[in-house]
């Protein structure tokens, strides 16, 4: 229960003098500091952090933890985000000190347990992509996304004919675009149809020797699948492009259809989303990548190999970096390994059967939510979706007056957090719902009763909602007018 | 300024040319009512630098709202001579005075021909009114 | 399956309010030679127990410093990790939550993040931190590209003392990109500031430094910070937090723009990730900042309170002209430092850095005795320091340590030629002076090497 009370900063619970932790005594010979460091480089004193007694410092957390909605304790169908449940036995042995307590650069005969386990890990997401070659590295799906397109550039290069141009559809994530710019490449849009499919004739005209790679999200940000795939794919191919995956919605298709079964060469994975890392309260996540044979060479180093049992040893794993045509790093040390060893451990928690079902039921929540709900919430692209669809609130605000924003703000005082609104920017008053597949009936039941009371609510209450959280509608033109981004002795 | 006395760009930044000093031409240039309506709740504006050469239809300054980013661009060719350098800390004088104290830049013409690719007021706002259908 | 509501009848109670006959009927839309027609080829299903039985199998074949002593650092270190930063890690409400894009139900988590950067601020002497970004060699490579876009310049400036890995990532995400990179030599293990000042020229944005840099040395940081801005540069500078404990704050010797590997800060090591991009910059600064930022408000009844800002400068709005394409923060990582620091306090800090340098020294002093190794540099050093192996075999030296249960430390060969018969060790506050006195004595049982041999090292 919060605690009404504890509204504080840190810096205002300060007291000279309180806390410090107690640390052992120095049990070798001190000497000067200024001796042994160089008068130049010390300060005067430490730095001015507050100074807080350590079951202060306990109360102030907890009471603000208690602010959040989180999965742990609400419905929370952030719609792109795949909120699904965090599994306890995932942290517990993803905690194990002969697992957590790993540093970089021990000697890869200490490491043969966790070694063994990542590359088991390249092997299943290549599977489970339908491509061969799998990188770790990199630290979240926007990462993964540039991570392939330096791949590309890189093995464009090594053809003899580098590309300058990145194409991604309307309904991209940011983090497309911004990627493509990043690697260097001139980044051109291809419209959706009014279905929110890829418009083909726009592809074919912004296709030519200049495009490296076309990048798609598919099932789509719109929980459509891209029945046309194949035939993007073939065009794409025609002129010598690559196509990139996003597989921001792999949760949908485990299983069931594979990228490099239906024209990718290359993909990420959000293993935070489709094999439930906890989010963290925006983070950490990981982006590994699958890639096509012809890629693996340009991957990053270093990738896990393993040495088959020879002359009496046993198998064992190493790091390889001898890959002369790799793109090198793009990150230090291996990867994100806490968020791959949660993806390993529900990997095998499922196995081949248990992935589908996670599909399959992913698709079934979503459906039967879209089916409860728009009735009075239109769905523009139909009445079938994959793990996730796009209601419009633009009826309701043209007729009423009542936004996206008002559903989202009003569903918070019902006790569930709202989906994802004014994404895909394709939908106008988009409201973007993802149940996930750890979810009953019952609560999906409950969302949509909520969702049916509020439309019927009065305007005037809903421009008003939340009513019930600790604040309401907080002034954002403020905050980004006059920014304040950290705590200061005098305003 | 009186509106109805400026030129348009298709963009919704007006400008105002009249002589500036050593003979060449000199366009104040600012951003339409109509446009800052649009934008709302402005947060932020980025102007361009003195002595940058622009040209007709480049983006040269950037104005943003909480959760949108929006470019000004040059209605005309030449350099820029001037910037209204109060403005980024009065943005409400874009929304209240847009055609005086609101406007954003002065450049010197390079070109007074492109002056005909711009709008009269009368196209300018039946522009606006097609635009808001 | 264990996280799975639904039952049989739940499942066709739910095909009939959707209208379809089966499961398969709700995947119609991909086309029928797209699907996979077999089961996934991957190992069955485990239960809890099985899986909790198999990952102890697995970690139990990996040594760590449970059951060896670690001298191990370049950039990953074992500090102690007090109680409370797991605690409030691992309650559901943070770790469970994600991104603050409801500021009514994520005030926790946004005024921790404001917290954070305050802190980060106050460690640092910067006016304006981020959420964080992915690692110390993300945020090493985003500083780099904020100071390119900051002064338009095309040439980024970084001595060898850098982290390599820092420096391969750099380089990485130059290539695509019109900037070059100007690595200067460190043959004395420091950046000397007469070769900074050659190498800098009017096309220079940047020079990016490390202090106490890979080495564990000190640079020389405000002169080299000064040579910096006399060319019209930025001087990007990684730090280590913890030697902030007693080391003057890149913010008051000049530093534009400051990234870190924040792991030191109640991070475990987890082998090299998640960790946490620490960055901070100049106010003047804030609008190039890349990654998430939270801001003080108020919302409609007038009360304090904390949102998301300035995102236009991110890629959910400005897309390809955004400043970076992260769409995260280490969220959880950021949460653990900003605990780690409240509960040890300026006090706490300072005496984690005193223990750090204090046994470093002895370290260093103790395993340089008896002439089979030396320092490598003559610089003052933090919680690291090279040493040299006049017997030229540094893979033994390791091999031998590790049969008596002791990491000796990273081998400097694979990123340095010149540095192969080189060892870097670290020592943290953690390791006790029995400890380093047991590699000493390791050590100590290979004979020197010939005097001659010494010599052409001296």
């Amino acid at each position: 229960m919060r605690n009404e009370r504890a509204t504080q900063l840190l810096f205002e619970l300060s007291h000279p003098g309180r806390g410090g932790a107690v640390l052992p005594a120095c049990d070798v010979p001190e000497r000067p500091l200024a001796e042994l460091l160089g008068a130049q480089h010390l300060a005067a004193g430490p730095p001015p952090l507050p100074e807080l007694a350590e079951p202060e410092v306990v109360r102030h957390y907890a009471n603000l933890s208690t602010l959040n909605m989180s999965v742990d304790t609400h419905f929370y169908p952030l719609g792109s985000c795949t909120m699904k449940y965090n599994s306890k036995r995932n942290e517990r042995v993803a905690g194990m000190p002969g697992i957590v307590d790993l540093h970089p650069y021990q000697p890869e005969s200490t490491l043969q347990g966790l070694l063994a386990l990542l590359y088991e890990l390249q092997c299943y997401l290549a599977e489970i992509a339908g491509l061969p070659a799998v990188s770790l590295q990199p630290a979240a799906g926007a990462h993964g996304e540039l991570t392939a397109l330096m791949v590309a550039a890189a093995y464009f290069r090594d053809q003899g004919r580098p590309r300058t141009k990145v194409l991604a559809p309307d309904s991209a994530h940011g983090t497309n675009p911004a990627s493509a710019a990043m690697a260097g490449f001139d980044f051109v849009t291809v419209r959706s149809t009014p279905a929110g499919f890829v418009d083909l004739a726009d592809l074919e005209a912004k296709l030519d020797d200049q495009v490296a790679v076309f990048m798609i999200t598919n099932p789509s940000t719109l929980g459509l699948f891209e029945h046309g795939m194949r035939e993007i794919a073939r065009r794409v191919h025609d002129c010598g492009g690559l196509i990139y995956l996003d597989g921001a919605n792999m949760n949908a298709i485990l299983g069931i259809a594979r990228p490099g079964d239906f024209g990718a060469d290359m993909m990420h994975y959000n293993p935070h989303k489709t094999f439930s890392g906890p989010h963290g309260g925006g983070g950490p996540g990981a982006g590994p990548i699958a890639v096509a044979a012809r890629l693996a060479p340009y991957l990053p180093t270093p990738v896990v190999e393993r040495v088959e049992a020879a002359g009496g040893l046993p198998p064992r794993y190493r790091l390889a970096y001898d890959r002369p045509k790799s793109i090198g790093r793009v990150r230090s040390f291996f990867g994100n390994t806490g968020v791959l060893v949660r993806a390993y451990a529900y990997i095998r928690t499922h196995g081949p059967e248990g992935l589908r079902r996670v599909a399959e039921n992913a698709v079934l929540n979503a459906n039967y939510l879209l089916s409860q709900v728009k009735d009075f919430l239109p769905v523009p692209q139909g009445d079938r979706c994959t793990h996730e669809f796009v209601a419009s609130a633009a009826k309701l605000k043209a007729e009423r007056g009542i936004s996206a924003m008002d559903i989202a703000k009003r569903l918070l005082d019902f006790g569930f957090h709202a989906p994802t609104v004014y994404f895909p920017l394709t939908v106008k008053e988009a409201v973007m719902i993802e149940p996930t597949e750890t979810e009953s009936r019952e609560t999906l039941d409950a969302f949509a009763a909520a969702l049916r009371t509020i439309v019927a609510e009065s305007p005037e209450l809903l421009h008003k909602a939340p009513h019930t959280t600790p604040v309401s509608r907080p002034d954002e033109v403020r905050a980004a007018r006059q920014p304040v981004l950290r705590w200061t002795a005098i305003k | 300024m009186k509106p109805e006395e400026l030129m348009y760009a298709k963009t919704h930044e007006w400008a105002h040319v009249a002589p500036g000093a050593g003979g060449a031409k000199v366009a104040t240039v600012g951003i339409s009512a109509f446009a800052v309506e649009a934008l709302t709740d402005l947060v932020y504006l980025d102007l361009p630098a003195i002595g940058r050469q622009v040209t007709a239809g480049e983006s040269f300054g950037e104005v943003e709202s909480v959760k949108a980013v929006s470019d000004i661009y040059a209605p005309v060719s030449g350099e820029v001579i001037e910037v209204n350098a109060d403005l980024p800390e009065h943005l409400e004088w874009l929304s209240e005075d847009p055609y005086d104290k609101g406007w954003v830049a002065r450049i010197r013409l390079t070109s007074e021909a492109e002056l005909k690719q711009l709008s009269d007021f009368a196209t300018y706002q039946r522009q606006c009114e097609e635009e808001q259908h | 399956m264990p996280y799975i509501y639904n039952t049989p009848a739940d499942q066709a109670a739910m095909l009939a309010a959707i209208g379809v006959g089966s499961l398969e009927e709700l995947f119609a839309s991909i086309p029928e030679d797209y699907r996979l027609r077999r089961a996934l080829d991957l190992p069955p299903a485990l239960g809890e127990l099985e899986l909790t039985a198999h990952m102890a199998a697995l970690a139990a074949a990996n040594s760590s410093p449970h059951d060896t002593v670690s001298f191990l650092g370049g950039g990953s270190y074992d500090h102690f990790i007090p109680a409370v930063v797991d605690y409030v890690a691992s309650r559901g409400e943070f770790y469970t939550s994600y991104t603050p894009y409801q500021p009514e139900v994520a005030q926790g988590n946004l005024q921790a993040m404001f917290e954070y950067q305050t802190l980060i601020c106050q460690l640092t002497g910067m006016e304006v931190s981020n959420q964080s970004l992915y690692d110390g060699g993300s945020a090493a490579t985003e500083g780099v590209l904020m100071a390119l876009a900051a002064t338009g310049r095309r040439r980024v400036v970084v001595g060898e003392s850098v982290h390599p890995e820092y420096r391969r990532t750099l380089e990485t995400y130059l290539k695509d990109l019109d900037a070059k990179l100007v690595t200067i030599g460190t043959p004395e293990g420091t950046i000397a500031p007469k070769d900074l000042a050659a190498a800098v020229d009017e096309h220079t944005a940047c020079v990016l430094l490390q202090q106490p840099n890979f080495f564990g040395a000190l640079e020389e940081a405000e002169p080299l910070v000064k040579i910096a801005h006399d060319a019209g540069a930025l001087a990007v500078v990684a730090f280590d937090p913890i030697s902030l404990g007693v080391l003057k704050r890149p913010g008051d010797y000049g530093a534009d723009i400051v990234v870190a590997e924040g792991q030191s800060l109640g991070t475990p090591m987890q082998f090299g990730g998640p960790y946490l991009g620490i960055m901070a910059c100049r106010e003047k600064f804030v609008r190039r900042l890349p990654g998430r930022i939270a801001g003080e408000t108020v919302d409609r009844r007038g009360k304090r309170c904390y949102v998301l800002t300035l995102q236009t400068r991110e890629q959910h709005i400005r897309r390809e002209k955004a400043t970076s394409n992260i769409c995260t923060n280490q969220g959880l990582f950021a949460l653990r430092a900003a605990v780690y620091l409240a509960v040890i306090g300026p006090k706490g800090l300072r005496r984690v850095a005193e223990l750090c340098a204090q046994k470093t020294a002895y370290a260093r002093e103790r395993l340089s005795v008896g002439g089979r190794l030396r320092p490598a540099f003559k610089a003052p050093t933090f919680k690291e320091f090279v040493l040299r192996d006049s017997s030229g075999n540094v893979d033994e030296l390791i091999g031998d340590a590790l049969a008596e249960g002791i990491f000796a430390g990273v081998p400097l060969g694979q990123w340095y030629p010149q540095l192969a018969d080189c060892l870097l060790v670290c020592v943290t506050e953690k390791r006790t002076k029995a400890e380093i006195d047991a590699l000493t004595s390791t050590v100590a049982k290979k004979p020197p090497a010939k005097p001659t041999e010494v010599a052409r090292h001296a």
